[in-house]
């Protein structure tokens, strides 16, 4: 009989999980509380980023899904046909500046580490960055372009990775909740509760983002993951002037820290469609979404150093979303050692949209036993840096 | 003492805010507007006064009285051109206003915590779209009320006001009095629905004669300007190059749907509009005010919502009309103002006149046979120019039952407007169009966080800017 799977969560995670999963020959049904690409997948900028990674596992992981990104959008685009909406895959690369003097140094450092790990970035003049991106405030101190940062839209690849899990052989639950775990005669998982019935399984995969946590305890465990909530803010449409994703670099001081404190750092692109997006902040105020003004002007703030002809740009929307926040800062993909027949694809802050399918196919290759694409131990809960964590919450 | 911000001038805002300082409260009143009065009492600007705004609107003496009352009492604080742009709940409740013109320089932002705040924000008409409603000459029947109100100025020549309900008469009357020749109204509700609407247990309405008086007058306009009244008849199609030229008017069938082989064209240099009305709910959801599930905000007898402080009258708690708008913008504005019970007269009224409200949904609510008339290249979002077709194709091939997930890969409602243009509707054609006929998230079309753009320049914090500055030099 074919394996089966079960995927709890149907953002780009899940949607990711259960293409790779269904593509290997298990049979996967996809279990949503709410509709899938509804919760943090859509409410987040559809990066694909190696910038603001340092060395380390999450680096080899974000290399890894450069290289397959354009090569899984070709595939995705021939599957599902021209009717299906535009994924907007774009390798535009990024641009880190330095706008201070005291800054320039670190993020000069911190990119020869880079490219020491097989990151392609090239340090480059003022002017030269003021060529890539003529409107940029030209008193920056130093800069970096990461050609292989790209971007895409989340919540459409998202629907494409399950539309393609589907036409896999894939089902979908939507609106159904996990009520409790269903345990072999050892203790080890077999299936789920649902509040629609019963689903037996030989895996089930939590992949429920920043609400993983949740559903780990409704199943009998616990991990650490928690909300980190960012918001976005998005301009009316303009003729384009900003080419690149570009950040300050004090961004990748605010992604690797613990501060659970509002920070908030600058990250300017512009989309296909025209619009300009500006982040971000990082903050843990447990799951409450109300708006937070000092929040947002404290972005537009920081934006404006980098671009300062946006003042007169219109801010139509901003949106917040949950970031799935790990305390030893790695995403959380392996079997759970506690509890045999549960894994768990989730943790990857704000990294979740350019790691899915990597992350997927990570997953596939463990449950399925084949031979995966990087080595997945520290990735693993039973890692060594998770272990107080784990405990704590236990 | 006391303070209570309201939001909107119109004539909720304007009945709670004479009613909160009766009861002691100070007040002060927000409009995005620079006039007071709203949409209802829309008139000509104070520098070009006119002898005619008392023929052009219903209770102009009431109107007047009212503000000049408010005008002249210090303890009134009257902001014009006060935009709401954000409200926050998590530490009280605090009103973020940007002050000024909207395409001037920069504009100054400034921020209340009232102990009371009382949301009047009035509703907008909504208009289901068409084929060629996006030509020049297509006109939402608010945007010709304005323009005839506002500034006299004829929308057209030979003009067909067609849509659902009352509101169609006024339209229509505007229209007359700047010289345009309407060459019908068209309402689409049949005969027989609007008179089972409407008679429903006549003797209800005996207590809202005004009420009937006012439709009455506008029915006298109609007879006096010549102008048919045809029901079960729409506009579903607008024809012409750089703009319109003729229309396509169909009789339909009760639930909306038109009828094969009853079409006719006819030529016309204009055409407004109008469906009803929407309430603008942005800043009451951003308040976290509970909604009913026909879309109004939830209020008690004391016109109080789900969030403690903050007070909603006028037609966000259900399309009334002017009448019921001032009985619970007294209702609401006393209690605002810290009063305890009273207001004995305006509680009747508002039970009076929430009949009628109910008698209008009745009689001339949207039915959903309208979606017969779109075809698959109709604009249904207009800023970001998404097709009917798109919406449709984009939740057969995702079969997403996911608003935000439709809205963000089609990008309908995702433009300048916010939504406020297409979002009932295009949260009606996907709803239509998914798997499960119907949408699975709690996404709400008004939720809008920033509820009004401003400039990034606006929102940015200045001060935070120059201390950034400051602390960098001494690193």
């Amino acid at each position: 009989m074919r394996q089966r799977a079960v995927v709890i969560g149907a953002g780009i995670v899940g949607s990711a999980a259960a293409r790779s999963l269904a593509k290997a020959g298990l049979d996967v049904v996809v279990v949503d509380r709410s509709a899938p690409a509804s919760g943090t997948t859509a409410h987040g900028e559809g990066n694909l980023l190696v910038s603001d990674k340092a060395p380390g596992p999450e680096l080899v992981m974000a290399l890894a899904a450069a290289a397959a990104w354009p090569g899984l959008v070709r595939e995705l685009e021939d599957e599902l046909g021209e009717e299906f909406p535009p994924l907007e895959f774009e390798a535009k690369g990024g641009l880190v500046v330095a706008t201070t003097e005291q800054g320039a140094g670190p993020l000069l450092a911190f990119a020869s580490r880079q490219r020491a790990a097989g990151v392609d970035a090239r340090e480059i003049t003022v002017e030269d960055a003021l060529r890539l991106e003529p409107d940029l405030n030209p008193a920056i101190t130093a800069a970096v372009h990461y050609p292989q940062d790209s971007q895409v839209q989340p919540v459409a690849v998202s629907e494409a990775l399950l539309a393609s899990a589907r036409r896999h052989g894939a089902t979908v639950m939507a609106t159904t909740g996990i009520v409790g775990p269903i345990l072999g005669g050892s203790g080890e998982l077999v299936g789920v509760r649902t509040d629609r019935g019963e689903l037996r399984a030989d895996a089930v995969v939590v992949a429920a983002g920043p609400w993983s946590g949740e559903v780990a305890r409704t199943l009998g465990v616990s991990v650490p993951v928690r909300p980190r909530r960012g918001m976005v803010l998005v301009t009316s449409r303009m003729p384009r002037r900003i080419f690149h994703k570009v950040y300050d670099a004090d961004y990748v001081g605010a992604v690797g820290s613990d501060d659970a404190s509002l920070q908030t750092s600058s990250v300017v692109e512009a989309t296909e469609s025209g619009n300009v997006l500006i982040g971000s902040s990082r903050q843990q105020l447990g799951f409450d979404d109300r708006l937070r003004v000092d929040t947002i002007s404290a972005i537009a703030t920081k934006a404006l150093r980098l671009f300062p002809f946006l003042s007169e740009q219109p801010v139509i929307r901003t949106y917040g979303g949950f970031r799935p926040y790990m305390p030893d800062h790695l995403p959380l993909v392996g079997p759970d050692h506690r509890l045999a027949g549960l894994w768990h694809a989730t943790g990857h802050e704000g990294a979740g949209i350019g790691l899915a399918p990597v992350t997927g196919d990570l997953l596939a290759a463990m449950i399925t036993g084949t031979e995966p694409l990087f080595d997945p131990a520290p990735y693993a809960p039973s890692r060594p840096s998770l272990a107080p964590y784990l405990e704590a919450v236990a | 003492m006391r303070q209570v911000v309201i939001v909107g001038a119109g004539p909720a805002g304007l009945a709670a805010a004479r009613a909160a300082r009766g009861a002691g409260a100070d007040v002060v009143l927000l409009d995005s507007s620079d006039a007071l009065g709203g949409q209802f009492w829309r008139h000509l600007p104070e520098s070009r006064p006119s002898q005619h705004e008392k023929r052009l609107h219903h209770g102009w003496d009431r109107f007047r009285e009212l503000r000049d009352s408010l005008e002249a009492d210090p303890r009134v604080r009257i902001v014009r051109g006060g935009q709401v742009w954000a409200i926050e709940t998590f530490a009280g409740v605090a009103v973020h206003v940007v002050v000024g013109e909207s395409d001037g320089a920069l504009r100054d932002r400034e921020v209340f915590a009232p102990d009371a705040l009382v949301l009047a924000t009035g509703a907008h008409d909504r208009t289901l779209p068409f084929p060629g409603w996006d030509l020049p000459g297509v006109f939402t029947g608010g945007a010709a009320q304005a323009l005839a109100k506002g500034e006299r100025i004829a929308v057209g020549q030979r003009v067909i006001v067609a849509g659902a309900g009352p509101f169609l008469l006024p339209v229509a009357q505007s229209l007359a009095s700047t010289g345009s020749t309407v060459l019908a109204v068209l309402e689409a509700n049949s005969a027989g629905s609007i008179i089972r609407g409407w008679s429903r247990r006549p003797w209800e309405l005996i207590p809202a004669s005004g009420k009937g008086m006012e439709l009455v007058g506008y029915a006298a306009g109609q007879l006096r300007h010549r102008i048919p009244y045809r029901t079960g008849r729409a506009v579903v199609a607008a024809h012409g190059t750089d703009r319109v030229e003729s229309v396509t008017v169909a009789a339909l069938n009760a639930d909306w749907s038109p009828i094969p082989g009853s079409e006719q064209r006819v030529e016309v240099d204009a055409v407004c509009v109008s469906h009803g009305f929407t309430p603008r709910l942005e800043l009451a959801v951003a308040a976290g005010c509970d909604l009913s599930g026909e879309g109004f905000v939830v209020v008690d007898d004391d016109q109080l919502t789900s969030t403690p402080g903050v007070y909603a009258a006028g037609e966000i708690t259900g399309i009334g009309g002017v009448d019921l708008a001032i009985a619970e913008g007294e209702i609401a504005g006393r209690h605002a103002g810290g009063a305890l019970g009273g207001a004995a007269s305006a509680r009747r009224r508002r039970r009076v006149f929430t009949g009628f409200a109910k008698r209008i949904e009745a009689a001339h609510g949207i039915k959903p046979g309208w979606t017969g008339w779109l075809t698959e290249p109709t604009i249904v979002c207009r800023c970001e120019e998404v097709t009917c077709g798109a919406i449709r194709q984009a939740a057969r091939t995702t079969r997403s039952e996911s608003l935000r997930s439709l809205k963000l890969t089609t990008r309908a409602g995702l433009g300048i407007c916010q939504g406020r243009m297409c979002g009932r509707t295009v949260e009606d054609l996907l709803g239509a169009a998914s798997t499960e006929g119907s949408l699975q998230d709690d996404a709400s079309p008004h939720r809008r966080p920033i509820a009004f753009p401003l400039r990034l320049g606006e929102l940015a914090d200045p001060t935070r800017q120059l201390e950034h500055e400051t602390s960098k030099g001494t690193q």
